[in-house]
């Protein structure tokens, strides 16, 4: 069974007059990965500070372990953060930034020099103790922040885009490390990004944000899978989003055409949004599919091919291990699995 | 790169010429310091008497005694002050920071001797009476703006993110005030401290105004002192003060260099 360890309760914040976030309601278990997705300018840092105690919500209610934390200033709450520029103190070298919140404590000094150094070793900086701050690289200046953070056993980690400032390679080689890490503490890690591969291959729990709402909470194949709407559907991952009605329950029509489907409870003749991820379209010979289309254009990709296919009335996108070349006309096929019903709005 | 011979012997007149005029007689002042002879036109050998005499006159010696505690107390003062303002400007919107900036600024390019002559004028409104205080009083406030534009360029460096990284780590607002932003700030502070520290040592018009009757700077000294004609002590006692602001000059400067390389690496 998990445990609620922090529970956000209809936070609104603003600025002067505009609205950051309109009423965010959010609950996050004990030792959860939890990824708050969106994109820049949606209210998910804001919503990390609420949580950090950088920011006061203009409303709502803040609560950690049941008790309410609206108004604790942040250094008496037990999170600690990541921030994303790293933030390390540049006039300390490396041990006495990874010391520092041990040292506010009045920790004795054999067991600064304990921890401090057995942190060091989990990020594998051991030996850098006596490094300037500002002399490492950019994935170590990360290293420290993030061994700065933990060295005081918070409950909770608070990561504000900690790789965004790293190549892929070495943001890759991090995602693993953060979710090992993560695993071994048994400790709670919200996270944000807006790197949805990034969301998806770490989390537990995502939560996708757009303009100070939450659009959607779940599990990464439950985002992947069954996007609430459009807005979902476009941010994670390429989507084909046609609109459709749905006639009855299990039977859909789009692009001039009934397909069954596997979606239920939308009622009779309900206009919606179909999505159709382009890895299930599937490409046939003329006259086995159930909609026709021109190939527009043909991309190499590496694992796959990308295709667009028009057909008269909309623009499927496609992809595909075998290539059709553009001008040949062709076959789609969509499996009832492979549609994807969601109420009409809520697109951006 | 070739340079042209004309445009090197040019450059190589206007360098001699230039340190002539402005060193020669600063040169000459710290030679006849050490002269024998009274006058000033003969050289009649190596002497220390008038240093001697110098450090034997009290009422130079008081003088020397207000102008570096004078300087010493103003510069502390200006710092914490300065400090302050300056990162009270550094949060105010654009056009506040601007209006204070500019407010700032105004007695750097100040005449001062009009500098001089208002303070003298507030002293008396307020009634203080002029003595210490309102000698230290003055030097503080032509000290401030000196320290707010060293501390300024610090701030805009800082990373802010550090302030909030220290209250997240569990430091109270203070304390992360003074373990993670004051000693970011440190450089811009010293440099601050000892361009006040300087300058508050070479003033001699604001001083002159704000001093009063009773107390007296080694500026002031010197110049009523030469009133009555110039005394080789005179040169002494410049000879010294030239060398002071020339060492804490010397110092800002390797501090500035300092830190620039430190930039580059």
């Amino acid at each position: 069974m998990q445990k609620e360890l922090i529970r956000l309760e209809n936070i609104v914040k603003n600025y002067g007059e505009t609205q950051i976030l309109k009423g965010i309601n959010l609950y996050i278990n004990d030792s959860e990965f939890l990824t708050i997705l969106g994109p820049s300018g949606c209210g998910k840092t804001t919503t990390l500070r609420v949580i950090g105690g950088f920011e006061q919500p203009t409303q709502g209610r803040v609560w950690f372990d049941g008790k309410e934390m609206t108004h604790v200033p942040p250094h008496k709450r037990q999170v600690n953060t990541v921030f994303q520029k790293y933030a390390l103190f540049t006039h300390m070298n490396v041990f006495e930034n990874v010391a520092f919140g041990l040292r506010l404590k009045k920790t004795p000094n054999d067991e600064v020099e304990r921890r401090v150094n057995a942190m060091l070793d989990m990020v594998n900086l051991s030996g850098y103790g006596k490094r300037d701050a500002t002399s490492l690289s950019g994935g170590e200046q990360q290293r420290v922040a993030i061994a700065r953070a933990l060295v005081n056993r918070p409950k909770v980690l608070l990561l504000d885009e900690p790789l965004g400032a790293l190549d892929l390679k070495l943001r890759k080689e991090m995602q693993l490390e953060l979710k090992t890490m993560q695993k071994q503490l048994g400790i709670t890690f919200i996270y944000v990004t807006h790197d949805q591969e990034e969301a998806l291959t770490m989390s537990d729990t995502v939560v996708v944000m757009n303009k100070g709402s939450i659009q959607q909470i779940g599990t990464p194949i439950d985002i992947y899978n069954e996007p609430k709407n459009a807005f979902v559907a476009n941010f994670i991952g390429q989507s084909n989003i046609i609109p459709g009605v749905m006639n009855r329950d299990l039977e859909v029509t789009f692009d001039g055409h009934t397909f069954p489907c596997v979606d239920s409870g939308f009622g009779t003749e309900t206009p919606v949004d179909v999505v159709v991820r382009p890895e299930d379209v599937q490409l046939v010979e003329e006259g086995r599919g159930q909609l026709s289309g021109i190939v527009e254009s043909l991309i190499f990709k590496g694992v796959h091919y990308e295709m667009v296919v028009d057909t008269g009335s909309f623009h499927f996108l496609v992809q595909s291990t075998a290539a059709v070349q553009p001008g040949v006309r062709t076959d789609l096929l969509i499996a009832p699995d492979a549609i994807h019903i969601m109420k009409k709005g809520g697109a951006e | 790169m070739k340079k042209n011979p004309i445009a090197r012997l040019f450059s190589s007149v206007y360098g001699v010429l230039v340190f002539t005029f402005m060193y020669a007689p600063i040169v000459v002042l710290i030679v006849f310091s050490f002269n024998k002879l009274k006058s000033r036109g003969k050289w009649g050998g190596f002497t220390l008497d008038w240093y001697r005499a110098l450090f034997e006159n009290d009422t130079i010696m008081s003088a020397l005694w207000n102008t570096l505690s004078i300087a010493l107390l103003s510069s502390t003062i200006a710092i914490i002050v300065g400090t302050m303002a300056a990162i009270g400007i550094f949060f105010m919107n654009k056009h506040w920071r601007k209006v204070h900036m500019n407010v700032a600024y105004l007695p750097v390019m100040n005449a001062d001797i009009v500098t001089g002559i208002s303070l003298l004028l507030v002293f008396s409104v307020l009634g203080i009476r002029l003595g210490y205080v309102s000698l230290l009083l003055a030097h503080v406030t032509f000290n401030i703006p000196y320290v707010i534009l060293s501390v300024m360029p610090k701030l805009q460096q800082l990373e802010w993110h550090t302030y909030e990284a220290a209250q997240d780590l569990g430091a109270s607002p203070v304390q992360a005030f003074f373990k993670a932003v004051l000693p970011e700030l440190m450089p811009g502070v010293v440099t601050g401290f000892l361009l006040a520290f300087t300058l508050s040592i070479d003033d001699f018009v604001i001083s002159y105004f704000t001093a009063g009757a009773g107390v007296s700077t080694l500026s002031v000294t010197i110049y009523s002192m030469a009133r009555k004609g110039i005394k080789p002590e005179i040169n002494a006692l410049s000879a010294i003060m030239f060398v002071t602001v020339l060492v804490l000059l010397l110092i800002i400067n390797f501090r500035n260099n300092a830190s620039q390389q430190k930039k580059l690496k």
